[in-house]
């Protein structure tokens, strides 16, 4: 505590600065390196983009997450735009200055990643678990051996495979943007495990369901989405968000094949001769936003299995 | 008959329609395996190389700080390779064995009504839950690295052991050919427990006697060999090591990137076991403690013959999953540059040989059969602790 806060030295120019002042921790570091922990190396001029894009994120994760938000009705119209709007907003183009996504990093690129990452997974982990509940044994054999080879490996080689060997796979001449291929790996890898979550949440639905949804001469499609999702998916709320969780824990891997994300950044602003042997001030700053995230997730999705409890309390 | 008509009846036709899917799906996915494929070969020949493993049998020419077998920068790449996977099976391994001593620990503690320790490890749990893995590694490295000191300013444990930035420095026991007789002792002490418990068990079922099988097993297990080690003259001696220049030299070093990595995976994965324990005490009716206590069962055998028993079966399938992460979780060790599969084989020799398809192919088809192992092994075990019955 007292190397925390009370010995601590806040201000400074430099780790020898910092040693004079207190014997504590030394987080001038943060302070002075705030924006790149933040944005990465994204152009000053154009940070307004990403704040913007901020405000656009609260504004269709708000009647998402929330009942009483007077839009509600339409959430869904927002959301689907939404990807789209922000991708313009931070790529560029059609009338803003383009910018490189290397130039991303930082907060922003964990949430990039994050978001896109959670938004895509969540349909692909849908269709891939029932295609494993399938009663069609060639889409049976494609999932499974989708999702256990996905399963069976690190997420680490899958993002090298992205970063060296995908452009081989791909016609003659035609490249792909890296962090595109991170997003692309990260999603897959994410939806592998979510299908295995409502898997579990499918099989939980009894039989009975199913036969009474087809009694009802609904077809499969209407079947699925109007009986037996809707009960699976409460079902495995607490699994979907644990998978949440760990994706956007996941997005640090992306340092090890050259983004920056915050970590990434920590561990640049560690190389700085000015500031080396910080690394447990650093640490812990990035610690505390993924811990702030990723707890503020898991007591989202408590409150959210107590509102759907239909059953009586015991 | 109109061949649309003859159409729309085969697509409203059950068996048929699923015929159609299934046949398209195939055609489709196979269609998209072939493209790829196809433009991997063009690509790879567009750059003049092959595909070929013939690269394994070359020099590696980079050196690798830890290493469980023989192991020079001469060696070949598929030497460095198994060096590689020797690695990561250590720190996978270790890793398991110490992620479930803690987590099982933490799991009782949660449970506990000593209100301190519950709501510490309440804490704990929640901070390394929500933090990422790679972060706990950096971390844990950052303060190894940062805090212990240099080589020359060792913390020396009884001048035989020493702890430094560079490793924790251990003597190196070297056996002597005699160690083999009390590895003899050791091994047939273990056979001679397992044949006894089942003979104490039987006895037990027949006459209601009751032999001291715990004592009696570690008797024979650990007192045999130790005494005999004593008698024969102690046929291990140690090499100690011993600071030369700016490094210590000889004797056993566990280096910092191992212990970081396993320290980290350890806490990080203890943390997840912990939650999963106490979800399967939880899960175990109270009423089988009262039952068991009421019929004059004592409280440590009531845990060990009523509950955990129960629990395990509530424990043991997610445990598994957590095996497995903890097991790819390893890979981050390229972080802090420990030497295992992906640093090797898909990091080095795949930088230095530019050969990344053969060398990606190597690494996923290690982590998979990895995982397949944990998973059958586990399997086994699930089935013998599986509720049988009638």
């Amino acid at each position: 505590m007292d190397w925390l806060f009370l010995d601590a030295a806040f201000t400074g120019g430099s780790r020898d600065e910092c040693s004079a002042k207190a014997g504590g921790a030394c987080w001038a570091v943060i302070g002075e390196r705030l924006n790149l922990f933040t944005y990465g190396f994204y152009p000053a001029a154009e940070r307004w983009r990403v704040n913007l894009s901020l405000v656009l994120l609260i504004f269709t994760l708000f009647p998402i997450l929330f009942e009483k938000v007077p839009y509600r009705k339409y959430a869904l119209h927002i959301a689907v735009a939404f990807p789209f709007v922000t991708a313009w907003l931070l790529v560029g183009g059609l009338g803003l200055t383009p910018v490189e996504t290397d130039q991303f990093g930082g907060f922003m690129l964990t949430l990039v990643i994050g978001i896109t990452g959670i938004g895509f997974s969540l349909p692909i982990g849908i269709l891939l678990a029932l295609g494993r509940q399938s009663k069609l044994p060639a889409i049976q054999i494609f999932s499974i051996g989708f999702i256990e080879f996905i399963r069976g490996v690190p997420l680490i080689t899958l993002l090298f495979v992205a970063s060296t060997m995908l452009n081989y796979f791909l016609p003659p001449g035609v490249t792909f943007d890296l962090l595109l291929r991170v997003l692309i790996m990260v999603t897959l890898f994410a939806s592998a495990y979510m299908a295995e979550v409502i898997r579990g949440g499918l099989q939980a639905i009894p039989k009975g369901q199913f036969e009474a949804a087809d009694s009802m001469g609904l077809h499969y499609w209407s079947a699925m989405r109007l009986i037996v999702l809707p009960q699976a998916m409460k079902i495995s709320i607490p699994g979907i968000v644990n998978t949440f969780i760990g994706l956007y824990k996941d997005t640090t891997l992306v340092i090890i094949i050259g983004l920056l994300d915050p970590l990434g950044i920590g561990r640049a602003s560690l190389a700085d001769t000015k500031w080396t042997g910080l690394s447990t001030e650093v640490y812990l700053f990035v610690a505390i936003f993924f811990f702030i995230s990723c707890f503020g997730m898991a007591r989202y999705s408590q409150h959210l299995e107590n509102k759907l409890e239909t059953d009586h309390k015991r | 008959m109109d061949p649309k008509v003859s159409l729309s009846r085969l697509w409203r036709d059950e068996h048929s329609r699923s015929v159609i899917i299934q046949v398209l799906a195939v055609v489709l996915i196979f269609g998209l395996f072939a493209y790829l494929v196809r433009n991997a070969i063009v690509n790879l020949e567009a750059i003049g190389k092959g595909f070929s493993f013939g690269y394994l049998q070359e020099p590696a020419s980079y050196d690798i700080n830890q290493h469980l077998i023989e192991y020079t920068s001469r060696s070949t790449h598929f030497r460095a390779m198994l060096v590689g996977i020797l690695n990561t099976l250590l720190v996978a391994v270790s890793g398991i064995v110490l992620a479930t001593v803690l987590g099982f620990s933490l799991g009782v503690l949660r449970l506990s009504k000593n209100l301190l320790a519950n709501k510490l490890a309440h804490i704990y749990i929640d901070y390394v839950r929500n933090v990422p893995v790679l972060l706990h590694i950096l971390l844990v490295y950052g303060i190894i690295v940062n805090t212990l000191p240099v080589p020359r300013e060792a913390q020396s444990l009884g001048d035989i052991a020493f702890l430094t930035n560079r490793g924790f420095f251990l003597p190196k026991p070297i056996f002597e050919p005699l160690f083999l007789v009390i590895l003899g002792l050791f091994t047939a002490g273990i056979v001679f427990t397992i044949w006894f418990r089942r003979y104490a068990a039987d006895i037990q079922r027949k006459t209601g006697e009751h032999y001291p099988v715990f004592w009696i097993s570690l008797g024979a297990i650990l007192g045999i060999p130790f005494v005999s080690y004593f008698l024969i003259g102690g046929p291990i001696t140690f090499e100690i090591p011993a600071l030369t220049g700016f490094n210590f030299s000889g004797g056993m070093v566990i280096r910092p990137e191992f212990t970081a990595l396993w320290i980290a995976l350890s806490l990080y994965t203890a943390a997840f076991i912990a939650e999963i324990v106490r979800a399967g005490i939880i899960s175990v009716n109270y009423g089988q403690t009262e039952a068991s206590l009421a019929l004059g069962i004592n409280h440590g055998r009531t845990l060990n013959l009523v509950v955990i028993p129960q629990a395990l079966r509530v424990i043991v399938p997610p445990l598994t999953s957590q095996y497995l992460n903890l097991a790819k979780n390893s890979s981050l060790a390229i972080a802090i540059g420990y030497m295992d599969i992906v640093a090797t084989i898909g990091g080095i020799t795949l930088n230095q040989t530019g050969r990344e398809m053969e060398c990606m192919i190597i690494v996923l088809l290690l982590y998979l059969s990895l995982s397949l192992l944990i998973s059958f092994a586990m399997n086994i075990y699930n089935k013998r602790i599986r509720l049988v019955e009638r």
